[in-house]
């Protein structure tokens, strides 16, 4: 099952997907695109990831149970994020002395 | 590779040689995952030093070269693909293929890290390295240290990670140049490409979040 041999072609087109991908992060970070940079800047990164993950590390082809764990993994990291930041972005909402 | 299917040596707790692939391919990815955690805990930490010191990432960001690191992005994604082909050939049996694929993902990582190290180099100069002798001459200099602590962090995490790749890849290629049984089937070339695919993964968020703050101010 995760043996799949992957064709050239899928190869070749992941790696010019990449390429298109990183001239396209580089080219918009030069526009203004206010808070729509980051959006746009991590949008880019995670789809470079997915083809990554997809292509180059045979998920695609992999076990189901392989798919749990990266699954797993990406929903713990939300979590750390996601938990941190809701702390320090909602400081400051309640007027609360000696918060 | 046929010349070493022979010697595949099952462990005794597995079923069969594709359960012993399977599980062992399992275990590379948990171990993944924990690295994901590792470097987490230094993406939560930027997350939150951002949002507080925006003004300070944007300003220190721009004294990083987007060219160098977008040169450094590509290579490192070239690398990735020298790394699947060899996979690939791994599992077509074509030994000499691999040897050179392998060959050419471990010069790449090493020109990664010349870039990067003449990066370092550079910040050297520019005194943008944390400590005694930091200086920077814009705004808000206590906390642009800052993000040169994280940056600093990160990159240099990711770049002990390659140097092991770039140690792990060098042992396989050798075994698999000297036709040492020791490289079973698939397998090892497998999970360290695996390794590898990380690092890059890893570099693909570090880029943006390091060196693109914001450039079009």
């Amino acid at each position: 099952m995760s043996d799949a041999i992957v064709p050239l072609r899928t190869n070749f087109a992941v790696f010019g997907g990449l390429m298109v991908l990183l001239l396209a992060t580089v080219g918009l970070a030069r526009f203004d695109l206010g808070r729509g940079n980051l959006i746009v800047a991590m949008t880019i990164a995670a789809i470079k990831a997915l083809l990554v993950l997809l292509y180059f590390m045979h998920l695609k082809y992999s076990h189901r149970l392989t798919w749990v764990v990266a699954v797993a993994g990406i929903i713990w990291l939300s979590l750390l994020l996601l938990l941190t930041l809701s702390d320090f972005t909602s400081r400051g909402w309640i007027d609360v002395p000696g918060k | 590779m046929a010349t070493t299917e022979a010697a595949l040596i099952l462990a005794p707790q597995f079923d069969d040689a594709e359960q012993q692939h399977d599980s062992d391919s399992l275990g590379m990815w948990v171990f993944l995952v924990t690295e994901v955690m590792f470097f987490g805990g230094l993406f939560a930490a930027y997350a939150v030093y951002r949002y507080l010191d925006f003004p300070a990432f944007v300003a220190a960001s721009r004294r990083l070269s987007v060219t160098l690191g977008a040169i450094n992005t590509a290579v490192l994604l070239t690398s990735s693909l020298t790394m699947a082909l060899a996979v690939r050939a791994v599992q077509l049996g074509r030994r000499r293929e691999l040897v050179y694929l392998l060959l050419a993902t471990i010069s790449l990582g090493a020109v990664f890290l010349g870039i990067k190290a003449y990066e370092y180099y550079d910040d050297y100069l520019h005194h943008l390295i944390p400590g005694s002798r930091f200086a920077f001459d814009g705004p808000f200099p206590a906390r642009v240290e800052m993000f040169f602590v994280l940056y600093f962090f990160m990159t240099g995490l990711h770049a002990f990670h390659l140097i092991v790749g770039i140690i792990m890849v060098g042992i396989i290629t050798f075994l698999a140049w000297r036709r040492r049984s020791v490289v079973q089937g698939t397998t090892q070339v497998e999970l360290v490409g695996l390794y590898w695919h990380f690092i890059d993964l890893v570099w693909i968020f570090l880029y943006p979040m390091l060196y693109l703050v914001d450039i079009h101010r």
